[in-house]
């Protein structure tokens, strides 16, 4: 009976996970191979998309080990650049909380694709919820270890000029922006974030205007956050 | 490979490993079940991710020599064309395939 339940699931989740599975073998791939051209083998990528899986800190990740930067600056970028998994966690608040099993595991997998697949699903009463999460989440996690191992394995072999292939993350940035920007009226967020970086780059330099560009950011969603507060103030008033 | 190289590159995962559990698993850990979210907390989460995203796009084309001798025309071409794209089709994939590929034909064959 168990065993028709997983299998169950599985039929339901498998299809569900396959533009992610082609997206993941790709960029996994490109992953792997960027880690071995910057002298990171198997064992590494392999430990990165085991433990962090996160693709868009890993690609920067890349930059942090090759240029030996200091761990704590990786964590700091760290915490910027997966700030928006704060928004997926919250948004799923109510769907994961309640879980009895693999809660822990479905919380740490919850990457950008992973979270665009589950946060639409409204998994038939018959399917068992757990089950069907957790096949997404292992499924979706396999296709990345998978694509990032196969790239540094072929990284040695590789005798096509890579040269541009890291543009990769640089695309997979601009297509969330464009896609958030499509289907977003208010624009003041990404306008701030965009105007407050280049503002902080010509400023502080290119290698140091992440911190002050993330505290003006802060500072001008606050103020935001003020000013509208204020309006339905008066607005009650 | 030598050995600060190692133990650096140990310390980076593990750095990298706990920054993204946090942001994964902090939600649940201060909002658990039936408590309420402050206003302000709120506003972030509603707009910390577009502005997020817009300090990523910039962090990637910090380095681009804008005074050099093409002006970053192959970065601004392929950023453009993969914006055109994917307000057009709206396929990840296709937009991410097509514009590296794009970008690293203008970096290897056009722009040398």
């Amino acid at each position: 009976m168990m065993e028709n339940r997983k299998k169950a699931a599985f039929r339901y989740a498998f299809p569900r996970t396959v533009p992610v599975m082609v997206g993941y073998l790709f960029l996994g791939t490109a992953y792997g191979i960027l880690m071995k051209v910057n002298g990171y083998g198997c064992f590494w990528a392999l430990a990165m998309s085991l433990l962090v899986y996160a693709g868009s800190l890993q690609y920067v990740g890349v930059t942090l080990l090759a240029s030996m930067a200091h761990p704590l600056y990786g964590f700091l970028m760290g915490l910027m650049i997966n700030a928006r998994h704060l928004f997926y966690g919250i948004s799923m608040l109510g769907r994961y909380r309640s879980l009895k099993r693999f809660r822990t595991y479905l919380i740490f997998s919850l990457t950008d694709e992973t979270f665009s697949v589950v946060c639409s699903e409204k998994i038939p009463d018959a399917l068992d919820r757990e089950w069907v999460y957790l096949w997404i989440s292992l499924l979706n996690q396999a296709y990345w270890v998978a694509g990032s191992v196969a790239g540094s394995l072929a990284g040695g072999l590789i005798t096509f000029n890579t040269k541009g292939l890291d543009f990769a993350l640089t695309a997979l940035f601009v297509v969330i922006f464009t896609d958030q920007w499509k289907h977003q009226k208010d624009h003041r967020p990404a306008l701030t974030g965009v105007a407050a970086s280049v503002l902080c780059v010509l400023i502080f330099g290119s290698g140091n205007f992440i911190i002050p560009a993330m505290v003006l950011i802060l500072a001008v969603l606050s103020l935001q956050y003020r000013r509208k507060r204020e309006k339905e103030a008066e607005r009650v008033g | 490979m030598d050995r600060a190289m190692v133990i650096n590159g140990i310390c980076m995962v593990a750095a990298l490993a706990a920054a993204t559990m946090i942001t994964r698993f902090l939600p649940f850990v201060i909002f658990p079940q039936g408590k309420k979210m402050p206003g302000f907390m709120e506003h972030l989460g509603k707009t910390l991710p577009y502005a997020a995203m817009g300090l990523l796009v910039v962090y990637c084309l910090k380095d681009v020599n804008v005074s050099g001798n093409f002006h970053g025309l192959p970065e601004f071409l392929a950023v453009a064309a993969i914006a055109v794209v994917h307000w057009w089709k709206e396929n990840t994939l296709l937009s991410i395939g097509a514009g590296t590929v794009l970008y690293m034909v203008l970096v290897q064959i056009v722009f040398v």
